[in-house]
């Protein structure tokens, strides 16, 4: 049981061929990550911000994907601008906050949402097979390929088995608190999670075996060539190259 | 029932097979001997954590033999190799449901099977049509599988199995969940197929329905079961009210 929920619809970005959406989206991911400069970084989040509209992907579901990221963000914009060396801006008492830590949260945080906005747009509106079948007709190498899908298929596995186990917890009036049984549950819940994940992690695999599985992901998808491609390939190509100038040709 | 003839090979031949969980301290199969005949619609009807699973696991090569030796349509099967083109022929349905659709869609699902037997975009779509169709699932194809339900997620499963087009079934209770009047579709499509299959079932009228020799399982070996006589194919509870011996 693998949520994919992005995976079925039949927006414009769903009807791309997804050699095209896979290549221009790691291309992107590339380019953002290796920038430094924020007028490139501003350009890149409007960008992939723009990408979720012909994607017409539920917002809410997105913003439940981002909120992930947004705990992580938190950790760092906590930790990085007291820990970072450079110039003192502000003082709260033995905390000194840094600017260069300061300047490189908001770097990493723009990076990270603009490449999971790319991903989300481009990426996940194809299903596992789709992906897989594509970097394999993309020559990369194929055990390259089934690592990556395994572990992405992985992922939605250990997210499932989270769901059920937490239904189980709460029909069973578990309201979560300060104290020793709240503490004891919730290391039972994580505990749990991971032995029951990769069971069934296990058990998949061993599905696919049994239906013939041999290392090779194949898809149903027809993608027909159209016009669509070569125009969507103009724009990420006119659009990777403005970000590049941005970047490395400074006004 | 079916009095294997001599010279004809087994499809499945388990010989002395032992099977045992790592940490365990007991064997879950344990010397294990049984043949599968062509044709054979064999019935296993055993306790709760007997090990008919585990049989089905070690059949599909999934698990592997302490001791003993399986052969499968007439060749030993030891390597990962043999079991590649086992399961190609051999199709396990699995006891739950959720460890066997992984695909978002009930096409996508139905058709992996057979487009990784080499068929190709159309063919593979045209057989997961045919399947869904023959099990009564017209209009799920487009369906996602996480949504279904418990029932539609097993039939659905066994479509995933049929479409491969195996020689041999494997099924660990199929009829789990299912109503009345599914159920009776069930067994209306396996006795249509013209295939061999290992039936588990905890049911004895629908187990009787379908099979015509019925084993159990005890301290790890599979038993004949004397079955109360019944006539093919006919409830054993209304058997007593029509007929008379
Ligand atoms: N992964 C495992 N590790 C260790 N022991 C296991 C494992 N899976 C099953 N067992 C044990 O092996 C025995 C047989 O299990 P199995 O699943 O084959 O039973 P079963 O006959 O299919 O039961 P049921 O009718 O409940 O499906 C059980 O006692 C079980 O506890
Ligand atoms: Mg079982």
């Amino acid at each position: 049981m693998i949520q994919e929920t992005f995976a079925i619809g039949d927006s414009i970005i769903h009807r791309l061929d997804p050699r095209v959406r896979v290549v221009f989206a790691t291309l992107f991911s590339f380019l953002v990550a290796l920038s430094d400069r924020f007028p490139t970084l501003y350009a890149a989040f409007g960008i992939s911000v723009l990408m979720i509209i012909p994607a017409r992907l539920d917002i809410r579901e997105a913003g439940k994907r981002l909120k992930t990221l947004f705990w992580f963000m938190l950790l760092i914009w906590m930790v990085l601008p007291l820990t970072f060396e450079g110039d003192t801006i502000y003082r709260l008492g033995v905390f000194a906050v840094k600017r260069q830590g300061l300047v490189l949260c908001a770097q990493i945080t723009l990076k990270a949402v603009s490449i999971l906005l790319i991903f989300m747009a481009l990426l996940s509106t194809m299903n596992i097979n789709t992906l897989g079948h594509t970097l394999n007709r993309l020559s990369v190498p194929g055990k390259l390929v089934h690592l990556f899908l395994i572990t992405y298929r992985y992922i939605f596995v250990i997210e499932e088995e989270y769901r059920r186990l937490r239904t189980a917890i709460k029909i069973r009036g578990f309201k979560s608190g300060t104290n020793l049984h709240s503490y004891k549950t919730h290391a039972y819940l994580l505990g749990m999670l991971f032995v029951r994940a990769s069971i069934r992690a296990e058990r998949v695999h061993e599905a696919m075996l049994c239906r013939g599985f041999h290392g090779r992901f194949y898809s149903l998808d027809g993608y027909k060539p159209s016009r669509k491609n070569r125009n969507f390939s103009i724009i990420m190509t006119a659009a990777i190259a403005c970000l590049t100038f941005i970047e490395y040709y400074p006004i | 029932m079916n009095k294997p003839a001599p010279d004809r090979i087994p499809l499945i031949r388990l010989s002395g097979v032992s099977y045992r969980y790592p940490g365990a301290d007991t064997n879950v199969i344990d010397n294990l001997d049984f043949q599968l005949y062509p044709g054979d619609r064999t019935g296993v009807m055993a306790p709760n954590g007997s090990g008919k699973t585990t049989l089905f696991y070690l059949l599909m090569g999934l698990l592997k033999p302490s001791d003993g030796l399986i052969e499968i349509f007439g060749k030993p099967a030891e390597t990962e190799k043999d079991f590649e083109q086992i399961r190609r022929r051999i199709g396990l349905l699995f006891q739950d449901a959720d460890d066997q659709l992984f695909s978002p869609t009930v096409l996508e699902d139905v058709a992996f099977g057979p487009l990784n037997l080499g068929k190709n975009q159309e063919e593979a779509r045209d057989i997961a049509m045919k399947t869904l169709n023959e099990l009564g699932l017209d209009g799920y194809e487009n369906k996602i599988t996480f949504k279904l339900s418990g029932g539609e997620k097993r039939l659905v499963s066994l479509a995933t199995v049929l479409a491969m087009e195996p020689d041999v079934l494997l099924l660990d209770e199929p009829s789990t969940g299912l109503d009345e009047k599914t159920k009776a579709r069930l067994v209306n499509v396996l006795l249509n197929l013209d295939l061999s299959y290992i039936l588990i079932s905890h049911e004895t009228s629908f187990l009787y329905d379908l099979t015509d020799s019925v084993y159990t399982m005890r301290q790890g070996k599979m038993k004949r079961a004397e079955k109360i006589h019944v006539h093919p194919h006919v409830h054993p509870h209304t058997s007593h009210i029509r007929h008379h011996h």
